[in-house]
């Protein structure tokens, strides 16, 4: 009887119903939006239909070289996450394996983790001017501390009873930190990670809209001057689908990388 | 020479939010032989599993001494391996490299680390699951894979925490037998804190009574049934008749904890 509902709490779905299902919200979205702009309760001016959004699409990938846009955005964003990563994952271990670090950079990170990235972004053009520097530090700055108190809270929270297992069994401090922590919050790291370069993409948005001459964010604002509200919408369309990929590949990857994981 | 030495030990932890220190080990003297099984018995919350952490290391006595073979214990080593009541195999390692993992730490050549692997995991019958993870295995597997993972680092002394408390009955009489089989075989020494009447008197040649709170050693019982021993001596006259002295023993600290809490 209760077998058979579909709203049995935590019940897992099939592969396909989830597929179908997925897809669909994407189709009634569509749908909502069709009927909004084609049925003409919308001006054109604010709301491009989907036909107008996805035709102005195909001309900014044939006239208006778009993948060129949509490259160099992917540059800086990738460019702006691997560094904050490759300071902030290991400040972050350092901080969540022993306290005397957490203390000493503990309270600076947590303040600056609430400073905007964006309200950098004058300041940064300043000392950086409007190149790509500019471009990866605003991206940089928004990640990096997040990436480090997350990281380091992921570390803080590895259970003791396994630290205590591998120390008697004879391991060393060091042992510790790269047999038992880092294998332990890897998985965890790693969603971190996904998440944070979600937040990665925000920025860099924010970034082309001031004193940029290529991007995603940069054709957005050049395409608001014009007016063309289908080519706007098309453009944070492609962002959302980039999303989207880069999502799905970090989950494939994290599952690939962690089979023992059985966490999510 | 006594293997163990336990002198003048105890612990009394620090007040909780300005709240009174509570004493949880009263001092305590224990001498334990080589290839001695002793198991300390008592009402939960008695101060035995701290005992044995203090043993292993883990925890440091307010005052007094452990010594083993001579030298003072100050900190967690190889040569006291542990198993706890709590799951603790490594859940990013295949059962095998979980029993590999402190014969990895200390160095050894990895074909030197398989023929021990393989050596243990047939001992405790998980040759076949030598590469699961362990969030596969069912819990009396883990705790198989624990107990090989203590052995094959050839502890001196073996603590073990109420390794079987989170198993059900026949599971736990099996992983008696089984380790009372490895003990009659290796001849290891053994300190196994439970609150398991039977479990106690089954597998020591010693059992220790602790009272409540703060614990104390309050009765030292000899076990002199034969080995090799199966589960039949539980049946026995003999049993039966320490299992009844034991009651006895246990009821009463038992009471004394349950009117301290109330």
């Amino acid at each position: 009887m209760a077998g058979d509902s579909p709203f049995e709490p935590l019940k897992p779905v099939s592969p396909r119903t989830r597929l179908v299902l997925g897809a669909g919200f994407f189709v009634l979205f569509v749908a909502v939006w069709a009927a909004a702009t084609l049925g003409g309760f919308i001006k054109p001016l604010f709301l491009a239909d989907p036909v107008k959004t996805f035709a102005a699409g195909w001309r900014l990938f044939t006239e208006h070289g778009f993948l060129a846009d949509i490259g160099i955005t992917v540059w800086r964003v990738m460019g702006g996450f691997v560094l904050a990563t490759v300071v902030g994952v290991p400040l972050g271990i350092a901080m969540g394996a022993f306290k005397p670090i957490e203390a000493f950079f503990g309270p600076f990170v947590s303040f600056a983790r609430y400073l905007p990235a964006s309200a950098f972004i004058p300041l940064l053009i300043l000392w950086a001017g409007v190149g790509e520097s500019q471009k990866l530090l605003v991206i940089f700055i928004g990640s990096v501390f997040q990436i480090t108190l997350m990281v380091a809270v992921i570390i803080g929270e590895t259970r003791r009873d396994l630290m205590e297992a591998a120390l008697t069994l004879g391991a060393s401090s060091r042992g510790i930190v790269i047999r038992v922590l880092l294998p332990n919050a890897a998985p965890a790291i790693a969603e971190t990670l996904r998440l944070v370069l979600g937040w990665a993409w925000t920025y860099v948005i924010v970034a082309e809209l001031v004193g940029a001459d290529s991007g995603i964010g940069h054709m957005i604002m050049d395409s608001q001057r014009f007016l063309d509200t289908g080519q706007m919408i098309f453009g944070i369309f492609v962002i959302g689908v980039i999303g989207l990929i880069t999502d799905f590949a970090f989950r494939a990857l994290n599952q690939g990388l962690f089979p023992w994981y059985a966490g999510r | 020479m006594a293997k163990l030495t336990i002198s003048g030990v105890d612990r009394t932890f620090p007040g909780v939010q300005g709240g009174p220190p509570t004493r949880a080990l009263d001092t305590t003297d224990l001498s334990v032989e080589d290839n001695d099984f002793i198991t300390i018995l008592g009402p939960s919350g008695c101060g035995k599993s701290t005992l044995l952490r203090i043993i292993a290391g883990l925890d440091q006595p307010t005052s007094g001494t452990v010594e083993l073979d001579g030298q003072r214990v100050t900190r967690p080593g190889a040569d006291r391996g542990m198993v706890f009541q709590s799951y603790t195999l490594f859940p990013w390692l295949s059962v095998k490299q979980n029993i590999c993992f402190g014969l990895r730490e200390k160095g050894m050549a990895k074909s030197q680390q398989d023929e021990i692997a393989a050596e243990f995991m047939e001992q405790v019958g998980l040759t076949q699951f030598a590469n699961h993870f362990p969030r596969m295995l069912s819990g009396g597997m883990q705790q198989r894979t624990a107990l090989a993972r203590a052995l094959a680092n050839d502890p001196k002394i073996l603590l073990l925490d109420e390794p079987f408390g989170a198993l059900d009955h026949q599971t736990r009489s099996l992983m008696q037998e089984l380790l009372l089989s490895i003990w009659e075989k290796h001849k290891k020494t053994v300190l196994f804190v439970t609150h398991d009447i039977e479990e106690a008197i089954f597998m020591a040649n010693r059992v220790l009574v602790m009272t409540a709170r703060p614990g104390r050693i309050k009765a030292d019982v000899p076990v002199s049934i034969p080995h090799p021993r199966d589960y039949k001596v539980k049946t026995s006259p003999e049993f039966a008749e320490l299992k009844e002295r034991l009651t006895e023993d246990i009821r009463v600290e038992t009471l004394r904890a349950a009117q301290m809490a109330a």
